[in-house]
Order: structure tokens, then sequence, then C-alpha cells
């Protein structure tokens, strides 16, 4: 394993790792927050142990979120040092932004979390809302970094930054915030909608779950619609930004008026065809430029040692489409279901237990259309991504050591997770501050 | 001159790291050296008072990352090529740490002693004590390391050459100089937090751990000299003397305050203390990020870059500042920090 693919296997391990916890410290403070307020405003008790069973996985997720991202942080050093030489000037004023929102976060998830018997009802409402806010913030300024390497701007090659705010100039960030940010809730929703629908599969159909289920949907469904929208502003743009990525997306080839969309297939590089595709004439083309017959660049504009990988990028694509599209039926089935007024069926529940990954699924999946697609460039047309690699060896040992690591984590992570899902809480347990964290040393 | 100011902002982000999370890796040290009868309860405490804070305090230490690659882009890139070893153990103990801290907060209970901590539950315990044992150490060694005149920068590039540069006599006593001191920290600050029995036990752990950083400051001082005379030199001028003055007088002052049973004045100086020796190093180092080749205007970026970076330092800290005063207040303010025994809710 040489130094360039061991250093790009940790990063790639490191940020899907991160990513999931990043995704659920945007999105289960949105949730515990609502829930929270519909309980001061309703007096319900369910409403209440939603919002204490959320931060508990809030406070969990969150920590593991924390330590990956310092992880993150210092990675981008060892595993990218010429890259970071080069550019941390460049980007270094979005993470510093993003390091006071995120410092923001963790103390107000620290006077959430503990602070149930300390705050005001009121104080503790509003601390939960500033850390879904700041949770926010924190993840749109860290893409504001991201969306500056796929489209850099501000500054000339050889010289400095012509400006400090280069990587909020950059036109791919807001496109990638909104995106990104609807992605957090869609993935935080259905994964924890799964937990309430498998209750309720279970025969819990209690006034706890059935709340659990409406909110978590409620706020997953409402990103998913807007998703597709979000999705085809930011397909239009790197249509005309980026145009290899989008061909590598799309699997397509050659320059033409009249482009399909190519769904599924297998796509080969070498004699530039796809294999075993569904074709849907011209589609692209529209969604592209608005236009049935409009041009829409093909790889071989670009020279051939420029293209990323076509087969990963464009599978990552068809996931990412076809997750968001299953989950908006999702979303679509259990509201019509709750507009007639019934009850969920098992089928529905069952179908909302299989598609509780997808989310996350979508997320990762959109991703590498994202990484895979601006490669073989760390910083898009200015500098290649094997010239910003760390020269020390060793690198696979440290990748091998981390994703032994993340494994070993992940799993007790989800072991201590599916313990919190089960059941709902009894009405005198509250969040382990003294005595259930102490107890457990 | 901006240049200068960066520097200064990242010793303040380390300075501030070093005070509170600094007292966290200790209460995992105490944590892991649980003793006596009242050690469940030792635990209690520790866990109690690190719970809400220990994130907030962490995020110190992605301050001083991210001020260093966006003030400083080349000598973050030569101290990730050069502390590659150390910083990926770093990490280790920092993940180890955070995780194993929540993940033993959620494990269950045993099930044949109510009350008592699960199999899961004290395994998590253990790696959480040795993770915060091994972090302050390594984090040590880095901060010696970047003194030593060890690790060699030419052209931007680390040139290897001899041992590792954080595995030296210098780099090795900072090390167990940093563990000390985090270990002095958390007892002086836990004195504080707890009352009767438990203060009297950390009370003396923090006097063990005082007698530790006097220990780890006399082997130090032959090392310096020998090793290191540049910093010898630098610490015994006239920029950083008086710092280094208060340090060891407000060093004195704790230790009379531990003994006479003041714990808010130990408290107050151990701060003055550690804040002191850490910026009296930090001007000694000046104007070396890594001595002898990387310099603080060697290394910085572009004039707009730290520019935005110190305009942005007041507003962030007009946000900053008044969140952490009301988190701290509520944790750890005179009616709220004491913890006379585990409680029962």
């Amino acid at each position: 394993m040489d130094t360039l693919a061991a250093a790009r296997a940790q990063m790639e391990v490191s940020l899907a790792f991160h990513m999931v916890f990043a995704a659920l410290g945007i999105g289960m403070p949105l949730l515990m927050t609502i829930a929270e307020a519909l309980w001061l405003r309703t007096g319900r008790a369910h409403y209440r142990d939603l919002a204490r069973k959320w931060a508990k996985a809030t406070a969990l997720t969150f920590a593991i979120g924390a330590v990956s991202g310092t992880a993150l942080s210092f990675e981008l050093g060892l595993l990218w040092p010429r890259f970071m030489a080069f550019a941390g000037g460049i980007i270094g004023p979005a993470f510093a932004l993003e390091g006071y929102a995120f410092f923001l976060e963790a103390i107000f998830l620290g006077l959430y979390l503990y602070g149930w018997e300390r705050l005001s009802p009121r104080a503790h409402l509003a601390a939960g809302a500033a850390v879904a806010a700041s949770g926010v913030l924190s993840g749109v300024l860290v893409v504001a970094a991201n969306a500056w390497m796929q489209e850099p701007v501000g500054f000339r090659p050889g010289e400095s930054p012509t400006s400090a705010l280069a990587p909020f100039l950059s036109p791919a960030w807001g496109q990638m915030a909104l995106h990104s940010t609807l992605s957090c809730y869609i993935a935080t929703g259905f994964a924890a909608a799964g937990v309430y629908a498998l209750g309720m599969l279970r025969g819990r159909r209690d006034a706890y779950h059935r709340a659990g289920l409406a909110l978590t949907l409620a706020v997953a469904t409402a990103a998913a619609l807007a998703q597709p929208l979000s999705g085809h502003v930011s397909a239009q743009h790197v249509a005309r930004n980026q145009p290899a990525k989008l061909a590598a997306a799309e699997a397509h080839f050659h320059t033409r008026r009249g482009a399909p969309v190519i769904v599924a297939g297998i796509p080969d590089a070498e004699t530039r065809t796809v294999r075993g595709a569904l074709r849907i004439p011209r589609l692209l083309s529209f969604l592209a430029t608005e236009d049935f017959d409009g041009e829409v660049q093909g790889l071989d504009a670009v020279p051939r040692a420029l293209w990323p990988n076509v087969a990963v990028t464009h599978l990552a694509f068809d996931v990412m489409v076809g997750s968001a599209f299953a989950m908006i039926g999702l979303g679509l089935w259990f509201w019509l279901v709750r507009w007639r007024r019934r009850e969920p069926g098992r089928w529905l529940l069952r179908a909302l237990v299989a598609g509780s990954p997808l989310g996350i699924v979508a997320l990762e999946a959109g991703w590498i259309v994202t990484e895979v697609g601006r490669q073989p460039w760390i910083v898009r047309g200015v500098m290649l991504t094997r010239d910003g690699v760390t020269p020390v060896a060793g690198v696979a040992a440290t990748f091998f050591g981390f994703s032994l690591l993340y494994l070993v984590l992940g799993t007790a992570l989800a072991l201590l997770l599916r313990r919190l899902a089960t059941g709902a809480p009894p009405a005198e347990v509250v969040v382990p501050r003294t005595a259930e964290a102490a107890h457990a040393g | 001159m901006p240049a200068d100011l960066a520097a200064g902002l990242v010793l303040a982000a380390v300075i501030a790291y070093a005070v509170l999370a600094g007292a966290d890796f200790g209460g995992g040290v105490w944590d892991a050296f649980g003793r006596g009868p009242r050690r469940d309860a030792q635990r209690d405490a520790i866990a109690h008072a690190m719970g809400p804070v220990w994130e907030a305090n962490h995020v110190w230490l992605i301050f001083v990352v991210v001020l260093l690659f966006t003030c400083f882009p080349t000598a973050y890139a030569a101290l990730s090529e050069g502390l590659f070893v150390p910083f990926h153990l770093v990490l280790l103990g920092i993940i180890l740490r955070g995780a194993a801290f929540v993940f033993r907060a959620y494990s269950p209970q045993s099930v044949r002693r109510p009350g008592r901590p699960g199999r899961g539950a004290r395994r998590w315990g253990a790696v959480f004590g040795a993770a915060s044992v091994i972090t302050p150490v390594l984090l040590g060694m880095c901060l010696g390391a970047v003194s030593a005149g060890g690790l060699r920068v030419a052209d931007g590039r680390v040139a290897a050459a001899g041992a590792a540069p954080w595995l030296r006599p210098l780099p090795l006593a900072t090390g167990g100089f940093a563990l000390a001191v985090c270990a002095y920290l958390a007892a002086v600050y836990l004195a504080n937090e707890t009352s009767g029995e438990l203060r009297e036990d950390f009370r003396r752990r923090a006097l063990a751990a005082g007698t530790a950083v006097v220990a780890m400051s006399a082997l130090m001082l032959p090392l310096l000299y020998v090793r290191a005379p540049h910093l010898w030199h630098g610490l015994l001028s006239a920029r950083a003397a008086p710092v280094l003055a208060v340090g060891v007088a407000a060093a004195l002052l704790s230790g009379w305050a531990l003994w006479r049973r003041r714990p808010r004045l130990a408290r107050a100086a151990t701060v003055a203390q550690t804040a002191c020796l850490l910026a009296g190093w930090g001007i000694a180092q000046h104007p070396f990020i890594i001595y002898p080749d990387v310099t603080v205007h060697g290394a910085a970026a572009h004039e707009a870059t730290l520019r935005f970076v110190l305009w942005s330092t007041p507003f962030g800290m007009a946000l900053l500042l008044p969140s952490l005063w009301w988190l701290f207040r509520v944790f750890k303010g005179p009616a709220m920090g004491v913890h006379d025994e585990p409680s029962s809710s």
C-alpha cells in the first residue's frame, strides 16, 4: 500500500466515521428541542420523555463526533501537510469561525444535558435551541472550507490569498451548505424513526412511540421533500462549474446535445460505454440546462489523466438519488396514512425500519460523489492530491490502526444506543448527571 | 506585528487548554489511581466535576490546532511531519479518553450488585484512566520537542536526523512535568468541589502531585541547562524571568494554601502558576515556533489572513466568554459546585 493510497484510505475512514456523528450532532438537537418545546406547551409527559431520550442520544453521539472531529483537524496536517502548508492560511478563516460555533455548541450542550434541574424551563429550552443553531452554523462553516477545495477563488497560483474571505467567496458554498444541512436532518430523522417503528411493531403503540414516530418523520419528510430541489440547484451548479464531476456522476462520457440520464449500469472508462443501464432520453440536458436539446459536457472534454473514478462516482450518485426517492416515498406513505386518520400498518412500520439507515447511506454516498468526483485534485485545478500527501512513511500502519479503533468504537456505541433505544424511559429517570454517571465509575 | 499577536493568541489558547482541560486529564489520572475506602466516591466526584465541562474544555485544543494551521501553515505542516507518531498517539489517547468517559456513563450497572458499575462500565473506566494518564505525557513531549532543537526543518520539510525528536531527555521530562501539573490541577480543583473526607483525600493527592511538580522541575532545570541552553537563557532573560518569578511565587502560594486548608486560594494560585509557567516558556521560545529553524515570522500566513483571525477574535470571544461564564456559574458556582456525597437522584 503506497502512502497516497493509505493516506486517502485513512482520510476516508476518518471522515466516513465522523460524518455520521456530525450529522446526528446537527439533527438530534433539533429533535430534542422541538420535543421539549412541545412538552412546555402541552404539558404532555411523553414529549418530555422524548426530549430526555434524545438528549442522551445526543450526548453519546456528540462526544464521539467531537473526538473524531479533533482527529480530522490533526489528520489534515498529518496526512496532507503539503496541502495544509499551501492552503491552511486560505481555508483557515472558515475553520477559525467554525471553532467558535463548535465551542458554543459544546458549552450549550453541557448546560442542556446537565441542567435539567438547574435551569429554568425557558433557559433550558433556550440552551437546546442554541445547540441546534450552533450545530448548523458549525456544519455550514466547515462546508465553506470544502467548497473552496471544489471551486477555489480569492487567490492566485503561487501567491498568498488575495482575500482572507476566500473560503466564503467560493460559488459552491451556498448550494453545498444547503444540501448537506438538509441531508443531516434527513439522516437523523429516518434513523430515529426506525427506532419507534420497531417499538410499535413489537406492540408498544403508546403515546410515546406515536409521538416519536410523528416528530422524527415530520422533520425528515420536510427535509426530504426539499432535498430534490436543493439537489437540482447543486447539479446545475456543478454542470456549469465542475463539468468533470457531473459527467462522472452521470457516467456521461461524450459531450452531446439531448443527453440522457443514465440510471444504474456499469461504466467502463476504457471503452467509454455504460453496460446494462437504463436511459431516460434527453432528461440530463433538461436538468442541467433547462433545455431538452442543451449541450452537456462529457468526460471527453477533460484529459483522461484528470478523470475521477467514474464507476465509483456514478454508483455513489445513483445510491444517493435512489435512497432519496425511497425516503420521500416512505415519508409520504406515512403522512398519507396519518392524514386518513389510520394507524400505521405493519408493512409501513417494517418499511420504516428497513429504510432507517437510508438517510445515512445517502449522506455518505453524496459525500463520495463530491470528493471522489473532485479527484485527482485536492484543490480542483490547482493542486493534485498526490502533491499534497505526507512524505512520512508508515501511513499504512496508522490507517489500519485507526480503522480498527473506529470499528471498536462504532460497535460499542451501537450496542449502547440499542440499549438506550429499547423502551420508553420510566418517569423518574433523568439524564445521567451525578449518580448515574458516577456509579458507572 | 500581526504574526506576533497571532502567536500570542496561540499561546493563550494553549494556556486555556492546559488550565481547563489539563484538569480533566488529571481527573482521569485520579480515577485510574483511585485508592482507599472512598475510591468510588472519589470517582463519583471526578465524573460529576468533569461531566458538564470536559467537552467545552476540549475545544481549546481544536482552537490551538486551527490557529496554528491558519496563521502558521508551514509550521503546522512541519509539526505534522516531524511529530507524525506522537500526534497519532495523542489522537488515539484523545479519542479513547472521550469515548470511554461517555461509554462508561451510559453502560449498564452491575446486575448482581445494583448501584455498582457493570463489567462494561469497569472496562471503559480502565480505558478512560489509562488514556488520561498517557495523553498529557505525549502532549508534554510534543511541547518539549519543539523547544529542544531536535526537530530540524529545511525548506519547509522535516530533515530526519538521529533519534525521534520527541524521544529525547528534555521532551520526556516535559511529558512527565505535564502529567504532574495535570494531576495537581485536578486535585486542587476537586478539593474545591468536594467536602468532608473527600476534600481531605483530594487535598492529600494535591500535596503529593505538587511534590511531583517540584521534583520534575528539579529534574528539568539541569536538563535545560545542558540540553537546551538557548531555552535556558531565554527563560532567564529580562522578558521571561519576571513572568516565571510570578509563576514560582504562585506555586509556593498554592502549596502553602493547600497546607493551610484554603482551597479557593490554592485554586487561584494554581491557575496563576500554570498560566505563568506556560507564558514564560512561550516568551522564552519566541521568536521560534520550532527551534531553531521555524520562526513566527518565517511561517506566518498572508497578512490578510492574520488580520482576519485577529479581528474576528474579539467578536468570537464576545459570544464565547459569556456562554462559558454561564456554564461555569451553573456547574461550578459557589452554591452548586460542592459535591457532598454521591446523590441518589
